[in-house]
């Protein structure tokens, strides 16, 4: 049976979270259909708020605190991440967005990832893909089409129905199950990055000397 | 083992007075400080080369020549030359002059330089900071040991049949260290031509340090100038002092909380665990940096920064005392103990013009290519 990675970011301030709720809902869904692929799967979830201040020291200081370069090594290094932040202001909150400002350029590339976000009213959804959206393709992260937003009305509609609101909306378990349901096979697909690692295996001086990298 | 003071040359205010220096003052108070450093028997005086406000550091050979000029001893380098944006022309002129006024007493420190505007300012682009040290300095290196240099590069205007002068000291170039945090084609560079390899480690946490020492120890025996611990490492280091330690930290504290590049940040305490520097007595000073060598093997040169975040000159001069007759005195002989004999001293001019056989004259002088006639000789 073979084993994946998948690295879940949830940007709530708030215990308990709405946004660690949803961000949980949409692990579960992965996990569950890595398995029907039979795939084990390690989850690393990370709750920014516990390092809000090595985040900001951090971009002061250039370097991360190991707890904090571990939680980075963590997520660079997974087979697909969850991303999941509230919305502030229109937008994924300052938090949120410093995390993704100090992992090292290129370093999210080919990733396979789901969105999440979370508010108080549906009105803030398009958030979801105006804001968070490009964030991750600027990273050249891999997008999965479905993100799912989830509004506190969703988390007292009924999930036995397709649909869970007027507007016919899907219910909120069906928008995370179609979600998991893109994210997984991506994960599972993923293989093993051997990215040159430049202090074991240096580009030879004469080759730089003749403009090469 | 070489040990010295380093300065980026900032004008800060003294958070604890309010004031701040005048760009005169703080010139001067670098050639104090350089000369205290002589006194109490450091070995190396470095200064910074930045071409913004608030340093006051754009003309280092200038300052560096005032210096020699009023001391006996003291070896004067650079932290760093900018090997990016000033013409290497002009530094192969530049530091031979001051190789020759100060009796050798010279070598240069290469850094690329993080101010980004700094670049268009000459007229180049950070995006090719590496090429930019490379290529440039690949010209500097034969600029100092080719009379007559033809070349042609990618940032410069060629050159036909350049001479540089005056001709290096007694035919040896001043020696060169490369400076870099974490960009792995410096430590290459480095190692390539056999040069010395610095890293600043202060502000950093130290396996950056050992990552990239580590890389440049290993390529500097790739290349055949010897054992890789054999190579010529020179590390930074920050420390501020006081017979009680908690008094150290009491003074230092007010210059931390809002010191230029990690203010506002990380409390002293965190930054002190996570980086050398270190604030407290002597003795923990000895302690921290004589364990250095397990990080980075054994080294050949120390420096210090002492005079940064607005620490008036009094105290500046105070930590240099305390250096000099306290701290380094120990290093020394800690530094010693099991130190392979093969291991060499950082290179000096004595040392590299007796490795070239002893001192000569290579002045170069105008010849007539036609008639073979020195100009003199024609007038």
């Amino acid at each position: 049976m073979s084993t994946r990675t998948l690295a879940v970011v949830s940007g709530g301030l708030r215990q308990p979270s709405t946004t660690r709720l949803l961000a949980d809902r949409l692990t579960e869904a992965t996990v569950r259909a890595l398995g029907e692929q039979g795939i084990t799967t390690t989850v690393e979830v990370v709750e920014l708020r516990e390092h809000a201040h090595d985040l900001t020291n951090m971009l002061l200081t250039g370097f991360a605190v190991p707890r904090l370069q571990e939680v980075l090594d963590a997520v660079v290094g997974a087979d697909g991440l969850i991303a999941v932040s509230p919305i502030f202001s229109g937008s994924y909150n300052g938090l949120f967005k410093t995390f993704f400002d100090v992992l090292e350029a290129g370093s999210l590339a080919g990733m396979p990832t789901l969105l999440g976000a979370t508010a108080g009213t549906a009105r803030h959804s398009l958030a979801l893909d105006h804001a968070l959206r490009p964030l991750f393709v600027y990273q050249r992260a891999v997008v999965v089409p479905t993100g799912v937003f989830g509004a506190t009305e969703d988390f007292g509609a009924s999930s036995s129905t397709a649909t869970g609101r007027a507007d016919d909306t899907p219910a909120i378990a069906v928008r995370v199950d179609r979600a998991a349901r893109e994210l997984a096979p991506l994960v599972a697909a993923r293989t093993a990055r051997a990215g040159r690692d430049a202090f074991t295996d240096p580009t030879p001086f004469e080759r730089l000397l003749a403009g090469g990298a | 083992m070489q040990f010295g003071v380093f300065s980026v040359g900032d004008i800060t205010r003294d958070p604890t007075t309010g004031r701040i220096p005048t760009e005169h003052e703080r010139l001067q108070a670098m050639v104090a400080i350089a000369k205290k450093a002589e006194e109490v028997g450091l070995d190396v005086f470095a200064s910074g080369q930045h071409h913004n406000p608030p340093f006051v550091t754009s003309a280092p050979t200038t300052l560096l020549a005032y210096v020699a000029a009023q001391t006996e001893r003291i070896v004067l380098s650079t932290a760093t030359t900018l090997i990016t944006t000033t013409d290497p022309v002009r530094i192969a002129e530049d530091y031979a002059t001051l190789q020759h006024l100060s009796g050798g007493r010279v070598d240069l420190m290469m850094g690329r330089g993080n101010t980004g505007p700094v670049y268009p300012w000459f007229g180049q682009d950070i995006r090719n900071g590496v090429p930019l040290a490379i290529e440039n300095y690949a010209l500097l290196h034969r600029l100092w040991r080719e009379d007559s240099v033809s070349w042609e590069g990618r940032f410069r205007t060629p050159l036909q049949s350049f001479t540089s002068t005056p001709r290096p000291l007694d035919g040896v170039p001043p020696f060169v260290w490369h400076g870099s945090i974490r960009t792995p084609e410096i430590a290459e560079q480095a190692a390539y031509y056999g040069d010395g390899f610095f890293h600043n480690n202060i502000f950093w946490p130290i396996h950056h340090t050992r990552q990239m020492v580590r890389l440049y120890r290993q390529r500097f025996e790739h290349y055949g100038h010897g054992r890789a611990d054999q190579a010529i490492v020179g590390l930074g280091g920050q420390v501020f002092m006081h017979r009680s330690s908690q008094e150290a930290v009491k003074q230092f504290r007010p210059y931390f909380d809002v010191a230029p590049v990690y203010g506002h940040g990380p409390s002293l305490e965190e930054f002190t665990e996570m980086t050398p520097l270190t604030v407290g007595s002597p003795q923990q000073v000895i302690d921290r940096y004589a364990a250095m060598r397990h990080e980075v093997g054994d080294y050949q040169r120390q420096l210090f920064l002492i005079d940064h975040a607005g620490l008036p000159l009094e105290t500046v001069l105070e930590q240099i005392e305390i250096l000099g007759t306290e701290v380094v005195p120990v290093l020394r002989r800690e530094m010693a103990i099991g130190r392979p004999a093969d291991v060499p001293d950082a290179p000096t001019h004595g040392s590299l013009v007796q490795k070239a056989g002893g001192p000569r004259d290579v002045t170069v002088y105008a010849v007539d290519g036609v008639t073979g006639r020195r100009a003199e000789a024609v007038a």
